[in-house]
């Protein structure tokens, strides 16, 4: 049988004994404690011990959606970064790109996903949906519709909708804030 | 007339059997090593002594058993969670249509066992998870024919923990295949000396996904219709139920929607078992690709057995699309890789030392030059530099005596914007 001790020991730095923990919550704590967000982001956990579930409330501070108040559920699992996490919006929200479900469609949630990127990159993209909405990957056909054709329309939609008004005979969550 | 020599003797060894293997054994050639004891040292080695651990019975898994038992390895072991199913039959060798619904290791197991007289191969039929570590310490070497990413980082992380500095034997080479059509690769990893299946993470094809608005407006494939039913309409009309992709009712759920979905777009090639390989991510699995990398590992299994020949440095890439396509790299290891990669400090503590006492012990540290540590142990946080909800959380600890926090030779894991990787520091009171 190959002996690879000697082979080893000249590298004896390497090798040494790892926590027992898996090794995505290590990148975890790592990608959560490093977070560098804007004061309009910001991360609530409902058990501080649980790394792995959490949520994220955007607050826009400029844009069409500034006002609002809007909120993700974070869900990292085992295969984290290989696979990205999972995001959802918690409220029904009019959004092009947000259905009424809270599916979210954001290029680096599932597509574009690469395990350099990290929680930060996610949010940062989640928050640029509510600067720059995107007409062109619609998840809320209607909302899209609006922008693309009217953007005053859809403007004015965004402010009924954030007070929990009702367009087109959906009523949206309201997620106003002030 | 010659006279037959019955193989039922108790050793299942009949005079003749290992000619051909023996060729390779008996007498060293230009390239085997200084170590290689040609002859009945080696010989013995491979058929009495060693003990060999295969993890999966599947595509892989019957190749690389049936491989081993032919090449003289007589004390088998083969781990699978799964049973048979009427699909695996194509490939899957060892089974045979009375087979299904049986486990796949035991059935695997009986089958060489039978085929393969002297050879004792033990199946466990669970998962790799219920065995702990004085279970992979008894092998002396791992092969493993997996389809899960999670199952194999898991053995790789298992057996980069179990290297203990001061026991050569628990080094265990772990041999790793991986197809996936007419692709696949084969590598010897040796836990903590070369790259390990972590430091390669960012190799791997990742899961087809397809954009979710594509998927919700201008569906084009059946694909697009099954991730449809899957990823919108399942969390839409069941709520939190979840998805259980090895239940057959819940794929037939799935299809029903999927193929109402692919009509109204006009869109052919929904079936059942498209709609079962999309949402479970099953690649088509190709018999000569798996003989293929089976072969290989075997072939380094048995290389590292014997030394007869130089092993694999470290990575065997194969690709059959088209043509014939292979090329052998030696892939690096990654300083910051979370599980073979970072750093160990042994750390003297004095029972009166607070968390805050160790956190200024580290800042101060030039050799390491921190910035912002963030500790914790077992999983569990010890004190977290943000989000500002989890700072204000573990900030009560850093009074805390260290020795309430991490128990005697605990193991604390820091990690920092100033370090690539994972810094691990062992403790032990003083
Ligand atoms: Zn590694």
């Amino acid at each position: 049988m190959i002996q690879i001790w000697n082979m080893k020991k000249k590298d004896s730095a390497a090798a040494k004994k790892k926590p027992k923990i898996g090794a995505a919550q290590i990148r975890v704590q790592k990608d959560l404690t490093e977070l560098d967000l804007p004061s309009t982001m910001k991360t609530v956990f409902a058990d501080p011990a649980d790394l792995l579930n959490f949520s994220l409330v955007i607050t826009p501070d400029e844009g069409m959606y500034v006002g609002g108040a809007f909120n993700f559920s974070f869900t990292i699992g085992p295969n984290y970064p290989h696979e990205p996490p999972k995001v959802k919006c918690t409220q029904k929200i009019y959004h092009p790109n947000v259905d009424l479900e809270g599916n979210v469609c954001l290029n680096i949630l599932r597509e574009d996903w690469k395990p350099v990127l990290n929680l930060n990159s996610v949010m940062v993209g989640l928050q640029y949906l509510f600067l720059e909405p995107n007409a062109e990957d619609p998840l809320n056909k209607e909302a899209a519709e609006d922008l693309r054709k009217n953007r005053e329309y859809f403007i004015s939609n965004v402010k009924s909708s954030l007070r929990g008004g009702a367009i087109r005979g959906v009523t949206y969550d309201r997620v106003q804030v002030k | 007339m010659a006279e037959v020599v019955a193989p039922n003797q108790p050793s299942g060894d009949w005079q003749g059997k290992y000619y051909h293997v023996d060729q390779v054994l008996e007498t060293p050639g230009p390239r085997t090593s200084d170590a290689f004891a040609a002859g009945d040292q080696v010989k013995g080695f491979l058929r009495n002594q060693s003990k060999i651990l295969v993890i999966g019975a599947g595509g892989l898994g019957c190749e690389i058993l049936a491989n081993l038992a032919l090449m003289g390895f007589k004390d088998i072991h083969v781990i699978d969670m799964d049973t048979i199913d009427i699909s695996n039959l194509n490939r899957q060798f060892l089974f045979r249509p009375k087979d299904v619904g049986k486990p796949k290791a035991t059935v695997a197991a009986e089958f060489v066992m039978q085929r393969v007289p002297g050879v004792t191969v033990t199946p466990y039929y669970g998962k790799i998870q219920d065995k702990d570590d004085d279970y992979y310490m008894q092998f002396n070497i791992v092969v493993c024919g997996l389809d899960s990413v999670e199952a194999r980082r898991w053995i790789n992380a298992t057996l980069v923990n179990l290297v203990d500095e001061s026991n050569p034997d628990s080094l265990k080479p772990l041999i790793d295949g991986g197809t996936e059509g007419f692709k696949g690769q084969a590598r010897v990893i040796f836990p903590g000396v070369t790259s390990c299946y972590e430091c390669s993470l960012d190799m791997l094809n990742k899961p087809v996904a397809f954009p979710i608005c594509t998927i919700a407006n201008t569906p084009r494939l059946p694909e697009h219709c099954i991730e449809w039913a899957s990823v919108l309409e399942w969390p839409r009309v069941h709520g939190s139920k979840k998805l259980d992709t090895d239940d057959p009712e819940h794929i037939t759920w799935l299809y029903n929607i999927a193929s109402t979905r692919a009509q109204e777009f006009k869109i052919e090639g929904v079936t059942w078992a498209l709609t079962q390989g999309v949402v479970k991510n099953i690649i088509p699995a190709i018999a000569s690709t798996n003989a293929i990398i089976a072969a290989s590992c075997c072939n380094e299994a048995f290389k590292l057995a014997t030394q007869c020949a130089p092993y694999l440095n470290n990575y065997f890439m194969f690709i059959g699309t088209e043509g014939i396509y292979s090329y052998t790299f030696e892939h690096q290891r990654r300083p910051e890789c979370p599980v073979c990669g970072g750093e160990t400090i042994d750390v003297q503590i004095g029972k009166e030392w607070t968390l805050e006492k160790l956190m200024e012990w580290l800042l101060e540290k030039q050799d390491i030059q921190i910035k912002k540590p963030s500790l914790s142990t077992d999983g569990k946080p010890l004190y977290y530099q943000g989000p500002p909800q989890l700072e204000e959380a573990t900030r009560p600890n850093l009074e805390k005596l260290l020795s309430d926090l991490v128990p005697n030779e605990g193991e604390i894991s820091v990690t920092s914007t100033s370090l690539p990787f994972t810094l691990t520091l062992r403790v032990t009171y003083t």
